[in-house]
C-alpha cells in the first residue's frame, strides 16, 4: 500500500481551516470570559451568601464536573429546544462551554479565597467593610494570584475540549476539519494540519497567559509577597 | 459616663468558660493595659469588643450605645473601634499607601485625595511617611506593625485596641513599636492593650488589668499592683515575667 502525501490540497483550503481556528479562538475566549463571570459570582456566593445558596451552588457544580461535556451540549442543543428554547449551533456551544467552564472555575476560585488567612478577613471587618468590600480590597487579588496556574490550565482545557462542539456542528477548526477530510479524502493531511494549529494556538495560548501573569501579579506588586501569619 | 463599659460579660467556647463576669470601664482619654498567663482570655476580650467575637451574657456599651450584633450597626461602630493584632495582617497586594487609605475610601466614604493626606499624616505619626509607596514585603516586623497601627489611626477611631502586638517581632525591634505606642498614650488616645511588655505598662498605663481564668482577678494603677499584688497569682506572674529565668 502506497500513500502519497498530498499538502497542497490543504493549502487550497487553508482559510477555512482558519476561519475554524478563529472560531475556536473566539469561541474559548467568549466562554473564558463568560465563564470566569459567573465563576467568580459563584466563588462568592459560595464562600460567603447565604446558606440555600452555597447548597444550591455546591450542587451545580458537582453537576457539570460529574457529567460529561458532550452531554451538557447535547441538553443546551437538542433537549431545550423541546422546551421552546432553542439556539444556533455556535450559541448553543459558547454556552456550553462557558458553563462547563464555570463549573470547573468556581472550584478553583474557591480554593483561592479559602487559602486566605482569617486574619486579613478579619482586618477588613474591623476596618467596617461588608462582605462584598472584603471580597473585592481583601480577597480577590490574591486568591486570583494563587490559584492563577490552575485557572491558565483550565483555559487550555477549555480551549482543546471546544472540539467536542463539532458534535453540534459549529463550524470551529474540528468541524471544519472533519468537512473537509470527508469530502477529499485527505484525512492524514487535514488532522495532521487541524493538530498543529490546536498545538500552535495551545502554545500561543500559554505564552500569553505566563506574559498575563507577569503583568497582573510581579509587575505591578513587587517583592515576594505571601501572608505572614 | 465612661467611652467603654463592659459588664459581666460572659464568653464560652463549647464548654468553656473564657470570659467570666469581665467588668470594665474605659474613660475618655484612659489607658488600660491587660496582661496575664496565656489562656486567660485576654484576646478574646478584646475580640469581643469590636465584635469580632459575640458574648454569651453581660453588655458591652460604647458611647452610651450598645453594641449591636452585626449588619450596618456593627460596621458603623467599628469605623470608631481601632484595632491592631499580634499577627501580621497588612494586605500583601496593596501598598502602604492603600493599605491606609482603604479604610477611609471604603467605610467612611472620603475622596481618595483627602485619605491620602491622612496617610501622609499617620504615617507620620509611625515615622514611616518614606514607605508611603513600599509594600508590605519590602517592610521590617515592626515596621509592618506600625503601619498597621497607621491604618488603624486614619480612621480617626476614639478607642484602640493591641493585641500583643510587639509578642511576634524580634527583640530589636520592639522599641520603635513601643515608642509609638508611648507617643500615642502621650496625645491622648484611648487605650486597651494587651501586653508583655512590663516596663512599658508601668510607665504608660493608667491603669492595668490582670487577667486570670477569663477573669478580671486584679485592677489598679499599674504601680500599685507592681509592688503589691493582693494575690498570690498575680504575685507569681510578675515574678515569673519579671525573672523570667526563674
Ligand atoms: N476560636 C476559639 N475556639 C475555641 N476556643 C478558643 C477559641 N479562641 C480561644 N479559645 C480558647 O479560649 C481561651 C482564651 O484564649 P485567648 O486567646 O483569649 O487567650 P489569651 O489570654 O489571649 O492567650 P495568649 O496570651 O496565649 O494570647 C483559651 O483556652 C483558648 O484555647
Ligand atoms: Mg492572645
Amino acid at each position: 500500500m502506497k500513500y502519497v502525501f498530498q499538502f497542497g490540497i490543504v493549502w487550497d483550503h487553508l482559510p477555512q481551516l482558519l476561519a475554524g481556528a478563529w472560531l475556536t479562538i473566539r469561541l474559548s475566549l467568549g466562554a473564558f470570559a463568560l465563564g470566569f463571570v459567573i465563576a467568580m459570582l459563584l466563588a462568592f456566593l459560595r464562600t460567603a451568601g447565604p446558606r440555600p445558596f452555597r447548597a444550591g451552588i455546591g450542587a451545580y457544580v458537582e453537576f457539570i464536573r460529574n457529567t460529561p461535556f458532550l452531554v451538557q451540549l447535547f441538553i443546551i442543543y437538542f433537549s431545550l429546544p423541546a422546551i421552546g428554547i432553542r439556539f444556533e449551533a455556535t450559541t448553543a456551544a459558547l454556552l456550553g462551554m462557558s458553563l462547563n467552564f464555570s463549573g470547573y472555575a468556581t472550584e478553583i476560585v474557591r480554593s483561592g479565597i479559602e487559602a486566605v488567612p482569617r486574619s486579613q478577613i478579619e482586618a477588613g471587618y474591623s476596618l467596617g467593610f461588608t462582605r462584598l468590600q472584603i471580597f473585592r480590597h481583601i480577597i480577590v487579588f490574591p486568591a486570583l494570584r494563587t490559584v492563577y496556574p490552575a485557572l491558565a490550565s483550565q483555559f487550555v482545557l477549555l480551549m482543546l475540549g471546544s472540539s467536542i462542539v463539532a458534535a453540534i456542528s459549529a463550524e470551529e477548526l474540528t468541524a471544519i476539519t472533519n468537512t473537509l477530510q470527508s469530502t477529499t479524502f485527505r484525512a492524514f493531511e487535514f488532522y495532521f494540519v487541524a493538530t498543529g494549529l490546536y498545538l500552535l494556538m495551545a502554545v500561543g495560548a500559554r505564552l500569553l497567559l505566563h506574559a498575563i501573569y507577569w503583568a497582573v501579579f510581579e509587575r505591578a506588586r513587587p517583592g515576594e509577597w505571601g501572608w505572614s501569619r | 459616663m465612661p467611652l467603654l463599659a463592659l459588664s459581666s460579660i460572659h464568653k464560652r467556647y463549647g464548654s468553656n468558660l473564657v470570659l467570666n463576669d469581665v467588668s470594665l470601664d474605659v474613660e475618655t482619654g484612659e489607658v488600660v493595659a491587660v496582661i496575664g498567663r496565656s489562656g486567660s482570655g485576654k484576646t478574646t476580650l478584646l475580640r469581643c469588643i469590636n465584635g469580632l467575637e459575640t458574648v454569651d451574657e453581660g453588655s458591652i456599651v460604647f458611647d452610651g450605645k450598645p453594641l449591636p450584633p452585626g449588619g450596618s450597626e456593627l460596621r458603623e461602630l467599628r469605623r470608631h473601634i481601632g484595632i491592631v493584632f499580634q499577627s501580621l495582617n497588612l494586605f500583601p497586594h496593596h501598598s502602604v499607601e492603600r493599605n491606609i487609605t482603604l479604610g477611609p475610601t471604603t467605610t467612611n466614604k472620603l475622596p481618595l485625595l483627602e485619605a491620602r493626606k491622612i496617610a501622609l499624616d499617620v504615617l507620620r505619626e509611625v515615622d514611616l511617611e518614606d514607605k508611603l509607596h513600599a509594600y508590605p514585603s519590602q517592610l521590617s516586623g515592626g515596621q509592618q506593625q506600625r503601619v498597621a497601627i497607621a491604618r488603624a489611626l486614619a480612621m480617626r477611631p476614639r478607642l484602640m485596641l493591641f493585641d500583643e502586638i510587639t509578642s511576634a517581632l524580634d527583640p530589636e525591634l520592639v522599641g520603635e513599636v513601643v515608642k509609638v505606642l508611648e507617643r500615642l498614650a502621650t496625645s491622648g488616645m484611648t487605650m486597651v492593650l494587651v501586653t508583655h511588655e512590663m516596663g512599658f505598662a508601668r510607665r504608660t498605663a493608667d491603669t492595668l488589668v490582670f487577667m486570670h481564668h477569663g477573669r478580671v482577678w486584679e485592677k489598679g494603677p499599674p504601680r500599685e499592683l507592681f509592688a503589691a499584688p493582693k494575690t498570690p497569682e498575680l504575685e507569681s506572674f510578675v515574678r515569673a515575667v519579671l525573672e523570667p529565668n526563674d
